[in-house]
């Protein structure tokens, strides 16, 4: 590895772990009460949606409607494993686990099975050219939630209450840092290159030898199965899962992130998940509106910016610090050097 | 064993014969040209060569090996490569990701190993760079390295694609009109560029052109077709004075 690289990972480390020491201070302090914790956890969850829907959407370059599917399955499947992990049954008998160990084996689980669900769908609609994908995970979602709203361990229409709880600031900060990690040097492999090749150009990726059918359905399952984690995450949060909260419209509200932040920029999905959160409890008192503040702030932004924020290029924090160091207002003596 | 060998290709949309009974064996460093009109089938025949279309009837060896049923990417690692008529490239991307992508199979590493990149990923990462930017100086377009597809001239978009194509390591290189909507200049570089690939690479070239200065030029074979059917074919002095061929681009 290139001590450059080293430098990188490092400079990206402080910085995050700058930000968390930051926030646990705010946090002991009472500058951050419960309700703005709530809120920081939500925006968690948020990123981790929106990343994984930037796969299949931004980089893969598939319209997919269902994602709320996909999080429900995951925040479903989590909820039951978490409750069997944490059963009077197990604990009688000894066997008590620690939250961070439940919780991450319960979300890898719903990201597993949403993936075989990803599966089920996305092999025969992915292997046609065109706008398929994009109806078909319509139907999905919504037929999630209807099987979710009729079967007897989800709790029907009821919903589900007790989920444990095992989400909180700490855990979920970063396990969002270690999935945008994974997500970004996913995308910046060799694996991430064919995928972004398909969504340039199907017919030239197949000619240039990349085999489009798998990668599509590697982008799209892999897309599910963070997903699927994120709703795990939501789940172990709000510990109540009602059926309806997974319908379309959430998937929209997912898409609506990625689109604002930035088809192909993890980070550009990052500041339109925390935006996009903060923004409607900002706007509490016009609740009613919301739907028509996304709606205003969507056609503003295809008219003005149609690539998104960030369009497809990704936020660096060396080549900002760079830009800072030899910015000609703030250090006019130094010249601009490329590359240092 | 000729490199690229058909018998009896056939391709029927219905009740149209696209393509009729197509023959053609080319051998390795051969150049063979298959010129026709508007709507003779040459690129009806490219996309059963690179398994865009299953043929009706008919093989398709290339190297040997049977090719029919085969997927576009089955047959480019086959060793099967083309370009298209209309410029395909990967436009918002650099140049050097470009060829990168075509390199993809010969870059070793799994999913696992490029997301926690280890050791390995940093070892192919650099030889796939390394290769990509020899490939760039051969085609002397070092110097785009970084620019995006999509801001090349033309005639370098043309270049690049070409390039692209080669970085699939083929057995034999399909090119579609790659002169058209060049001007003449442009036209005279692509001829370089073509001969240069013949010296450099040990490859079949089989190309599709209108532009009769370019195959007549460079081609030592070539197939005319009309209306599916082969209707000569020969040296480039041969195809000339055919009163066949005259008569299909002239009128009687």
């Amino acid at each position: 590895m290139k001590t450059e690289n080293k430098k990188t990972y490092i400079l990206n480390l402080l910085a995050i772990v700058a930000l968390y020491i930051i926030m646990k201070v705010l946090m002991s302090q009472g500058i951050l009460n419960r309700y703005f914790v709530g809120i920081i956890i939500f925006i968690g969850v948020n990123i981790v949606l929106a990343t994984s829907l930037n796969i299949a959407t931004g980089f893969l370059g598939q319209l997919a409607l269902g994602h709320a599917g996909f999080m429900a399955v995951g925040a479903y499947t989590s909820a039951l494993t978490a409750e069997a992990l944490t059963s009077e049954a197990l604990i009688s008998q000894g066997i008590i686990l620690p939250n961070l160990v439940v919780l991450i084996i319960s979300m890898t689980l719903g990201g597993i099975l949403a993936v075989l669900m990803s599966l089920v769908i996305g092999i025969p609609s992915l292997r046609l050219r065109g706008d398929y994908l994009g109806i078909i995970t319509l139907g999905f979602g919504e037929v999630i939630r209807v099987v979710i709203n009729n079967l007897d361990f989800t709790g029907k229409a009821q919903g589900m209450s007790g989920v444990p709880i095992l989400t909180n600031f700490d855990n979920i900060f970063w396990i969002v840092v270690v999935i945008v990690f994974i997500l970004y040097t996913f995308t910046n492999s060799r694996h991430g290159r064919a995928i972004i090749s398909i969504r340039e150009d199907e017919i030239a990726a197949e000619a240039s030898g990349i085999p489009t059918t798998f990668y599509k359905v590697l982008g799209f399952s892999t897309a599910a199965f963070f997903g699927g984690i994120g709703g795990g995450l939501y789940a172990h949060y709000i510990s109540f899962l009602d059926p309806n909260t997974f319908g379309f419209m959430r998937s929209v509200e997912i898409l609506v992130i990625v689109v604002l932040g930035g088809m192909g920029s993890l980070t550009g999905s990052i500041i339109a998940a925390i935006v996009l959160t903060i923004l409607p409890e900002a706007l509490r008192d016009f609740a009613e509106y919301r739907l028509l503040i996304y709606s205003g702030l969507l056609v503003v932004m295809m008219v003005f910016r149609p690539q998104g924020l960030f369009g497809t290029a990704e936020f660096s924090l060396k080549q900002f610090l760079h830009k800072l160091r030899y910015n000609p207002i703030l250090s006019p003596r130094k010249e601009v050097k490329d590359g240092d | 064993m000729a490199l690229l060998e058909t018998k009896g290709l056939t391709m029927q949309f219905g009740g149209l014969t696209a393509v009729d009974n197509f023959e053609v064996s080319i051998d390795k460093d051969e150049l063979v040209g298959l010129i026709g009109p508007n709507g003779a089938g040459k690129t009806t025949i490219f996309n059963m060569l690179t398994g865009v279309y299953k043929p009706t009837k008919g093989s398709i060896h290339i190297g040997g090996e049977d090719v029919v049923g085969k997927t576009p990417y089955q047959i480019v690692k086959i060793g099967g490569a083309r370009t298209f008529q209309n410029i395909r490239l990967f436009k918002d991307l650099k140049v050097i990701d470009n060829i990168k992508i075509a390199y993809h199979h010969d870059i070793n590493y799994n999913v696992v190993s490029g997301i926690f990149r280890t050791k390995k990923y940093w070892a192919e990462e650099k030889k796939a760079y390394e290769e990509s930017i020899k490939f760039l100086e051969i085609f002397d377009m070092q110097d785009y390295a970084d620019t995006l597809a999509k801001n090349l001239p033309y005639g370098k978009q043309r270049k690049l694609e070409i390039a692209r194509a080669l970085a699939t390591r083929p057995k034999i290189l399909m090119l579609d009109e790659p002169a058209a909507g060049m001007n003449p200049q442009e036209t005279k570089e692509l001829m370089e560029t073509i001969h240069m690939i013949r010296e450099k690479f040990d490859i079949a070239v089989l190309l599709i052109e209108h532009d009769m200065n370019l195959v007549m030029g460079i081609c030592e074979r070539i197939v005319v077709i009309d209306y599916g059917k082969i209707i000569a074919k020969g040296t480039p002095d041969e195809i000339k004075n055919n009163p066949d061929v005259i008569r299909v681009y002239l009128g009687e």
